[in-house]
């Protein structure tokens, strides 16, 4: 068993896809580099946080982009967020299989945020043109930086997501939160709550995941595969069916305010409404039993 | 700009439009054709309940008037920054909205984006930067973060950034930055009707954003780092 958590981008296209079929497109030798961080003093990185190309899973054509959160917390910038709409509208120009998007994110780069913030809005956009085209998009969320902010959306716009129990997917990070609101609002120190609110065992009992797996890469090439063949189409039919699933979540969670519940209470208290039963031993229960619980 | 203000010079004084809350909506005249006006004010958080409310208007113009134009007023301090938003999966929501605009693009409806006070961060991507295309008013506020709040996540020092603004757009908030990367088509001066009427004939359907930022110089290598990548071996 090999944590995908602990891999670096490049280890995981290698660990992941079939052996040596990973082809780049603007490697690091070709030294496409944000133009933005260098005017800052910065140091930048040859492929900007990002690697994009073509491989095989399985034996079938994928296009493929990894996110190295080791760089910048893998945020996307003028570059990144190019790398990746160029791999989408090849995509669509090319027809592989599938799109997978390895993500590791903590959203917008703040050194070129107007810039980044665009970039995200042509990443859905070219990302959506992909999915109507038929194509799945595939995420796989499991590295140390979780996937927030503008990615945290992208990654919602894709057909299928694939996440470990120590994967994170959010929007705001705790850190943001707690800068906000305050430590009552959300202690980003209460590892236990993060996870509760974020985390992958959550994701999957809401639905928010399509897959849950352990932290090992083979469980994440093997669900992968597996998402293949899993276009969902984007119909009217589709999205009114999602709006209700979300209408009745908001429901399912009763306000806060008067009533006397303790913040910690609030994730099992949804996993309760959900359906769970016994939902507060949720966040020990192993990656097995979590998944035999999922009700959505 | 207020809401009611903007509403009253582009559809005259019995406009019909609603404010509920911090929401916005109405279906509006304009040059004899019925338009949905979806939007936000008081610089509104976009939370779960905020992004479920627009996309349900979208999905029923969707459904009920195939084909009519849809214009989303904007108006927010970005997302809202809640741990309850996060348990309930304000991304997801946000996708969500994203997803129904981008259907109601794909069947034929014309959506115009306009910011017409501030538009920050999260709660502005999936409102006027997934329309197809999104306008501003000259006095409008679009930014990711403040200067002196970006100094301190980043650690660079302010005096460095302010200057830097002065010649790179990426990293200062300002609507004319945005026109210059591309991602504000053009900003709405003087006859507002005008504008409207500009923009619904000839806003284009296909995204061309990273184009207009390396033709107008203030995002000069996003459109070119999309070519290699569709052009290398």
């Amino acid at each position: 068993m090999i944590s995908y958590a602990e891999c670096s981008a490049r280890e995981r296209l290698a660990l992941l896809l079939d052996a040596g079929s990973f082809h780049e497109w603007l490697p690091p030798s070709e030294r496409v580099t944000s133009p933005h961080l260098a005017q800052l003093g910065v140091p930048c990185a040859f492929d900007d946080g990002v690697a994009v190309g073509r491989a095989l899973l399985d034996g079938r054509s994928v296009f493929v982009a990894a996110q190295e959160g080791a760089f910048m917390g893998g945020s996307v910038g003028e570059v990144h967020g190019a790398k990746l709409v160029g791999l989408l509208q090849r995509a669509l120009r090319d027809r592989p299989a599938a799109v997978l998007l390895l993500a590791e994110s903590g959203g917008v780069r703040l050194h070129e945020a107007n810039a980044g913030l665009i970039a995200v809005s042509e990443v859905m956009r070219a990302l959506l043109d992909v999915r109507t085209a038929g194509m799945p998009v595939i995420v796989l969320i499991g590295g140390a930086n979780g996937c927030f902010g503008g990615m945290g959306i992208v990654a919602r716009c894709a057909d299928y997501i694939v996440m470990s129990d120590v994967g994170r997917l959010a929007m705001s990070g705790p850190e943001v939160i707690e800068a906000s609101h305050g430590v009552d609002e959300f202690d980003s120190r209460d590892r236990a709550l993060v996870w509760r609110t974020t985390g992958g065992k959550h994701r999957w009992l809401t639905g928010d995941c399509d897959a849950l797996v352990e932290d090992d890469v083979a469980a994440f090439r093997a669900a992968a595969i597996a998402a293949l063949s899993g276009s969902k189409p984007l119909t009217l039919a589709a999205l009114e069916q999602e709006h209700v699933l979300l209408t009745d979540r908001l429901h399912a969670l009763p306000s806060t305010g008067s009533t006397a519940t303790t913040d910690s209470d609030e994730a099992t208290l949804l996993w309760t409404a959900l359906g769970i039963p016994d939902a507060q031993q949720v966040p020990e229960l192993s990656v097995d039993a979590v998944r035999a619980l999922r009700t959505v | 700009m207020q809401w009611n203000s903007l509403v009253t010079q582009l559809f005259g004084p019995y406009h019909g439009m609603r404010e509920d809350g911090d929401f916005l909506q109405g279906e509006v005249i304009f040059d004899g054709e019925p338009v949905a006006v979806i939007g936000t004010t008081h610089h509104a958080p976009i939370g779960v309940r905020l992004a479920l409310a627009q996309a349900r208007v979208v999905l029923d113009t969707v459904t009920q008037h195939p084909g009519r134009p849809i214009l989303l007023l904007i108006d927010t301090q970005g997302q809202q920054l809640r741990r309850r938003d996060e348990l309930l999966g304000i991304n997801r929501a946000m996708a969500h909205l994203g997803a129904s605009i981008d259907l109601a693009r794909r069947r034929g409806h014309r959506v115009i984006g306009l910011v017409y006070d501030q538009a920050l961060s999260g709660g502005f991507i999936t409102s006027g930067l997934i329309a197809d295309a999104c306008y501003a008013l000259p006095e409008a506020e679009i930014r990711v973060m403040r200067i002196p709040a970006m100094a301190r996540v980043t650690k660079l020092p302010e005096e460095k950034l302010t200057a830097l603004s002065q010649s790179n757009p990426v990293f200062a908030p300002g609507v004319q930055n945005y026109v210059a990367m591309g991602g504000v088509r053009s900003l709405w001066q003087g006859d507002l009707q005008a504008c409207l009427r500009e923009a619904l004939a000839h806003t284009p359907t296909e995204d061309q954003r990273a184009r207009d930022g390396a033709e107008r110089g203030g995002r000069r290598m996003a459109a070119a780092v999309v070519q290699r990548v569709l052009d290398d071996a």
